[in-house]
C-alpha cells in the first residue's frame, strides 16, 4: 500500500499525459478528417500469424534499445539541470568515426567489437566536453553551443562519409562506409525465442540489448548509489547547497557532460552492429531529439525511460504499416510531440498537486512524490537561464 | 550596444587618441568597431583575392538571410525581456514556413505574411500556455514545440500537398504564387549603376563600400525594408513606451510589476505570442528567397536567432548586429566555397589581435590556444584552395559558436529570463 501510495503519482502523471496526448492527437486527426480510431487500429495491427506477430516486436526491441540509450544520455545532464540537446551530433559522428575504425581495423570478435565501442564513446564524449568546457570557460549556453555542435557535427560526418571514409563504389546509390568485417559484427539473440517456443522471426533481436541493459544497470547504481550521483543530482537540485558542501560545480559540469556524451555514442551502434555494419547516407537520424523526449516522459530515471522507449518504438514501428495502408506516417511524430508537451504538463501538474497534499500534511512524511529530478525535466530550482546557466561560471 | 557601460563622461581622460576612439559613448564606439571591421575586411579581400567577399550580390544574399535571423532574434527579445526563455523559436519558425508556403500558393505574397505570422503566433500562444499557465520549464516546452513542429508541418504536407494538382509533395508546397514587390535606388543602383561601376574597380575600401552600399540597394523587396524597420520600432516600442516598460519589467521583477499593477501573466502571453509571430515572420522571408515551402528550410536558423539575441546582450541594435554576422557567413557558404576559406584568414587576424592581448595580460593560457588555432587558420587558409560543401555547410554554425565564445563575458539578461513565476508564490 505505501508503495502505491509512493508510485502513485509517478506513475499516474505519465500515463494520464498518454492518454491526454492521445485524446489531442486524435482531435488533431478528426478536424483534418483523417479518422484516428483506423489509424490507431493499424497501430494496434501486429499481424496474423505467430511469426509477424514476433517480428513486430522484435522491430519495437530493436529500435528501443537506441531510443533508451539516448534517453539516458539526456537523462544523466537532465539531473544536474543541464541540456545536452546535442546528443544528436554526438551519436552521428561518434558512429560514422566507429564504422571507419572498425572496418579499417581487424582483430578477434569480442575484442572487436569493444575497440569500435570504445571509439564512438570516446568521440561522442570528447564533441560533448566541449561544450561542457565552453560552458565553464566561456560561459556560453550548453543549450546553444549543443545545437551549434549538432550542425558541425553533421557537417562534417556528412563531409566524412562522401570524402575520407568512403567505401562505396563510386556513383553508388547510397554512399556508405567499408563494412565492418564478420569479427566486428554483434550476433542477435534470436536462440532465445527458440527456448522460449515461440516462432522465429526472419529478424535478428539485436545483441546490443544485453549491453545496454547493463548500461542501464550502471548508470542506475551510479545515479542513486554513489557519491558522483549524490553529487550531480544536489548540484541540480541547488547548485549553491552542492558547492558549499564542497562539490565543485564546473568540474561536475565537465564530469556529467563527458558521461552523458560517452553514453550517447552507444546509440548508433546497435543498428550498426547489428544490421547494417556501416554507416550510411540514410543511417537512422533524429534519434538525440527523440531521447530528449523519451527522458522526459521516463521522468529521467531509467527504469522510466525504458518503458518509455519501448512507447516510442510501438509508434514508430507502425510508420510503414501506416503508409500501406495509406494514412498519413507522419500521426506517429504528431503523437509523440503531443506526449513529450502533455507530459511536461501533468509532470508540472503533479508536482504541485503533491506539494500542495504535502502543506496540508495529508502525505506521509516520507511518501512525497519526488521533486526536482521528477519534475519536469531538469531540476526545477536551477532556472535554466539564471545568471549562473548562460553567462556562465566565470569566477 | 552594450548597455552595462557607466556613463562616459565620469571616466577620467585617458590620453586625447584614446578619447577619440572610445569616447562619445557607445555610438562612436561602434562606428568605429563598423570601420575597423570593414577595412579588416578589406584587407582580407585584397589580400586572398576573393571578390566575393564583399561583392554586391554576396552583400543582397547576406540581407536576405540575415532578416529571417534577425527576426527570429527579435521574437527572441520579446519573450525574454517578458522573462520567458524562448528555445521554441525553430518551432515557431517551422510552422510560420508552412503557414507562408500554404497560404502563398493559394493567395499570393500578401497572404504569405499573414499566414506564417498565423502560425508561428499559434506556436507562441502553445508555449505561453505551457510556460505561463502551467509553469512548464521554458527549454523544455520549447524542446517540445520544436519536436512537434516539425511533426506537424509534416503532417500537414503529407495531408495538402501530395495529390495537389498545384504541385508539391510530402516534403514541398506548390510554388508561391506571386513575389513580393521589389526595387532599386534609381542612378546609384540601377540604371547607370554608379556603385556597380565602382564595385568592378576593385579599389582597396571604396569599392567594398560600394559593394555594401549597392548589395543593400538593388533589388530589395519592400517587405524586407520593413523587416529591417522592426528593429528600431522594435527599441521604440519596448524602451521608449510604457507597455514596454510594462513588459520588461515582468522579465526583471515580475512580483514586483504585478505589487504594481501590472497584468503579469498577460504581459507575458502577449509578449510570447508576439515572438511567436516574429519567428513565423522570419520563416515567411525563408519562404520568400526560395518562392516555395521545403522541409527543413530554417536549418537551424531560429537557434542561430536565438544566438544573435545572446550575442546582442537582449539588446534590438546588437541583435542586429549579430544577425548581420550570421546572415553574411551564411550568404558566403552559399555563394562561394572558395570565399569560406577567406574567412579563415580573418579568424587568423582577430585571434592574432586577441592572443596578443591575452599575453600582455599575462593570460598565457588562453592567449597560446588562440595564438595556436591563429596559426592553423593562418596556415589553413595558406593551403587549402576549396572546402569540401559538408564542412562549408556550418560556417555560420561555426561561426555563431566561435562569436558566443569569444564574446558571452560581459552579458546580461534580464533578471528573471527563464524563472517559472506563479502569481503569491515568489
Amino acid at each position: 500500500m505505501n508503495a502505491l501510495r509512493r508510485m502513485g503519482p509517478a506513475l499516474l502523471a505519465p500515463v494520464l499525459a498518454v492518454v491526454v496526448a492521445l485524446v489531442i492527437s486524435s482531435a488533431v486527426m478528426a478536424a483534418l478528417a483523417v479518422n484516428p480510431f483506423d489509424v490507431f487500429a493499424v497501430m494496434l495491427d501486429f499481424g496474423d500469424s505467430p511469426t509477424q506477430q514476433v517480428t513486430a516486436m522484435v522491430v519495437i526491441v530493436n529500435r528501443a534499445i537506441p531510443l533508451f540509450l539516448a534517453g539516458l544520455a539526456v537523462a544523466i545532464a537532465f539531473r544536474m539541470g543541464l541540456f545536452n540537446i546535442g546528443v544528436e551530433g554526438q551519436y552521428r559522428l561518434a558512429t560514422i568515426i566507429a564504422a571507419a575504425a572498425g572496418a579499417a581495423i581487424s582483430l578477434p570478435g569480442p575484442l572487436h567489437i569493444l575497440v569500435i565501442m570504445l571509439v564512438a564513446v570516446i568521440v561522442a564524449a570528447v564533441w560533448a566536453g566541449i561544450v561542457a568546457l565552453l560552458k565553464v570557460t566561456r560561459g556560453v549556453s550548453e543549450v546553444i553551443s549543443s545545437i551549434m555542435m549538432n550542425f558541425i557535427a553533421l557537417g562534417l560526418a556528412s563531409y566524412l562519409l562522401t570524402g575520407p571514409f568512403r567505401g562505396s563504389p563510386e556513383g553508388a546509390s547510397i554512399i556508405s562506409t567499408a563494412e565492418i568485417p564478420e569479427s566486428g559484427q554483434m550476433p542477435g539473440l534470436n536462440g532465445i525465442f527458440g527456448a522460449l517456443g515461440l516462432a522465429n522471426p526472419p529478424r535478428q533481436l539485436y545483441g546490443f540489448l544485453l549491453i545496454a541493459a547493463v548500461v542501464g544497470v550502471v548508470i542506475a547504481v551510479l545515479l542513486n548509489r554513489t557519491r558522483f550521483g549524490f553529487d550531480l543530482k544536489a548540484s541540480g537540485m541547488s547548485p549553491s547547497a552542492a558547492s558549499a558542501s564542497g562539490v565543485n560545480a564546473r568540474a561536475m559540469v565537465v564530469k556529467t557532460m563527458l558521461l552523458s556524451g560517452a553514453v550517447a555514442g552507444l546509440i548508433g551502434l546497435p543498428d550498426l552492429l547489428g544490421n547494417t555494419h556501416s554507416y550510411t547516407t540514410d543511417f537512422t537520424a533524429g534519434l538525440g531529439f527523440l531521447g530528449i523526449a523519451v527522458a522526459l516522459l521516463g521522468r529521467n530515471k531509467p527504469v522510466g525511460i525504458a518503458f518509455a522507449a519501448l512507447l516510442f518504438a510501438f509508434l514508430d514501428r507502425a510508420l510503414v504499416p501506416l503508409q500501406i495502408a495509406d494514412y498519413p506516417s507522419s500521426v506517429v511524430t504528431i503523437v509523440q510531440g503531443t506526449i513529450v508537451l502533455a507530459v511536461v504538463v501533468a509532470n508540472e501538474i503533479a508536482r504541485r498537486v503533491a506539494r500542495r497534499s504535502a502543506e496540508r500534511g495529508t502525505a506521509a512524511p516520507a511518501g512525497g512524490p519526488p521533486t526536482g529530478n521528477g519534475g519536469t525535466g531538469p531540476a526545477q530550482t536551477t532556472p535554466p537561464g539564471g545568471t549562473d546557466e548562460r553567462q556562465g561560471a566565470q569566477a | 550596444m552594450s548597455t552595462a557601460v557607466s556613463a562616459p563622461e565620469t571616466r577620467p581622460s585617458r590620453g586625447p587618441l584614446t578619447d577619440l576612439l572610445t569616447g562619445g559613448g557607445p555610438v562612436r564606439r561602434a562606428l568605429w568597431l563598423a570601420l575597423a571591421g570593414l577595412a579588416l575586411f578589406s584587407i582580407v579581400r585584397a589580400v586572398s583575392g576573393e571578390e566575393a567577399l564583399t561583392s554586391s550580390s554576396t552583400m543582397s544574399a547576406a540581407l536576405l538571410l540575415a532578416v529571417p535571423i534577425g527576426l527570429a532574434g527579435l521574437g527572441g527579445l520579446f519573450s525574454e525581456r517578458a522573462g520567458v526563455v524562448n528555445i521554441g523559436l525553430e518551432g515557431m519558425m517551422i510552422l510560420g514556413t508552412w503557414g507562408a508556403g500554404f497560404a502563398g500558393y493559394q493567395w499570393g505574397w500578401g497572404a504569405a505574411l499573414v499566414g506564417g505570422v498565423l502560425f508561428g503566433a499559434l506556436g507562441g500562444l502553445l508555449h505561453a500556455l505551457a510556460t505561463v499557465t502551467f509553469g512548464v520549464d521554458h527549454v523544455v516546452s520549447g524542446v517540445a514545440i520544436n519536436i512537434l513542429a516539425a511533426g506537424l508541418a509534416r503532417f500537414l504536407s503529407e495531408l495538402f500537398y501530395t495529390d495537389n494538382p498545384a504541385g508539391g509533395g510530402v516534403t514541398q508546397s506548390p510554388p508561391v504564387s506571386s513575389k513580393p514587390p521589389s526595387f532599386s535606388l534609381p542612378v546609384l543602383s540601377s540604371g547607370p549603376d554608379l556603385l556597380g561601376d565602382l564595385e568592378q574597380k576593385h579599389w582597396f575600401l571604396l569599392s567594398d563600400l560600394a559593394g555594401i552600399a549597392r548589395g543593400v540597394t538593388s533589388g530589395v523587396a519592400i517587405v524586407t525594408v520593413l523587416a529591417v524597420l522592426l528593429v528600431p520600432a522594435t527599441y521604440l516600442l519596448l524602451w521608449r513606451t510604457a507597455f514596454g516598460l510594462r513588459l520588461r519589467s515582468c522579465g526583471e521583477n515580475p512580483a514586483a510589476a504585478d505589487s504594481l499593477g501590472v497584468p503579469v501573466y498577460r504581459f507575458k502571453y502577449i509578449a510570447v505570442i508576439i515572438s511567436g509571430g516574429l519567428a513565423g515572420l522570419g520563416g515567411v522571408f525563408l519562404v520568400f528567397i526560395a518562392g516555395i515551402y521545403r522541409e527543413n528550410q530554417t536549418n537551424g536558423r531560429g537557434f542561430i536567432g536565438l544566438a544573435s539575441l545572446i550575442f546582442g546582450n537582449w539588446r534590438p541594435g546588437g541583435l542586429a548586429a549579430g544577425a548581420g554576422l550570421f546572415g553574411f557567413s551564411d550568404a558566403l557558404q552559399l555563394r562561394s566555397r572558395s570565399a569560406v576559406v577567406a574567412l579563415l584568414l580573418l579568424v587568423a587576424v582577430l585571434l592574432a589581435v586577441l592572443a596578443v592581448r591575452q599575453f600582455l595580460r599575462h593570460q598565457l593560457l588562453v592567449g597560446g590556444i588562440a595564438a595556436v588555432v591563429a596559426v592553423a587558420a593562418f596556415v589553413g587558409f595558406l593551403t587549402i584552395d576549396e572546402l569540401p560543401p559538408g564542412i562549408v555547410s556550418f560556417t555560420p554554425h561555426l561561426t555563431t559558436l566561435l562569436v558566443l565564445s569569444l564574446a558571452s563575458q560581459r552579458l546580461r539578461m534580464p533578471a528573471a529570463d527563464g524563472l517559472v513565476y506563479r502569481r503569491g508564490e515568489n
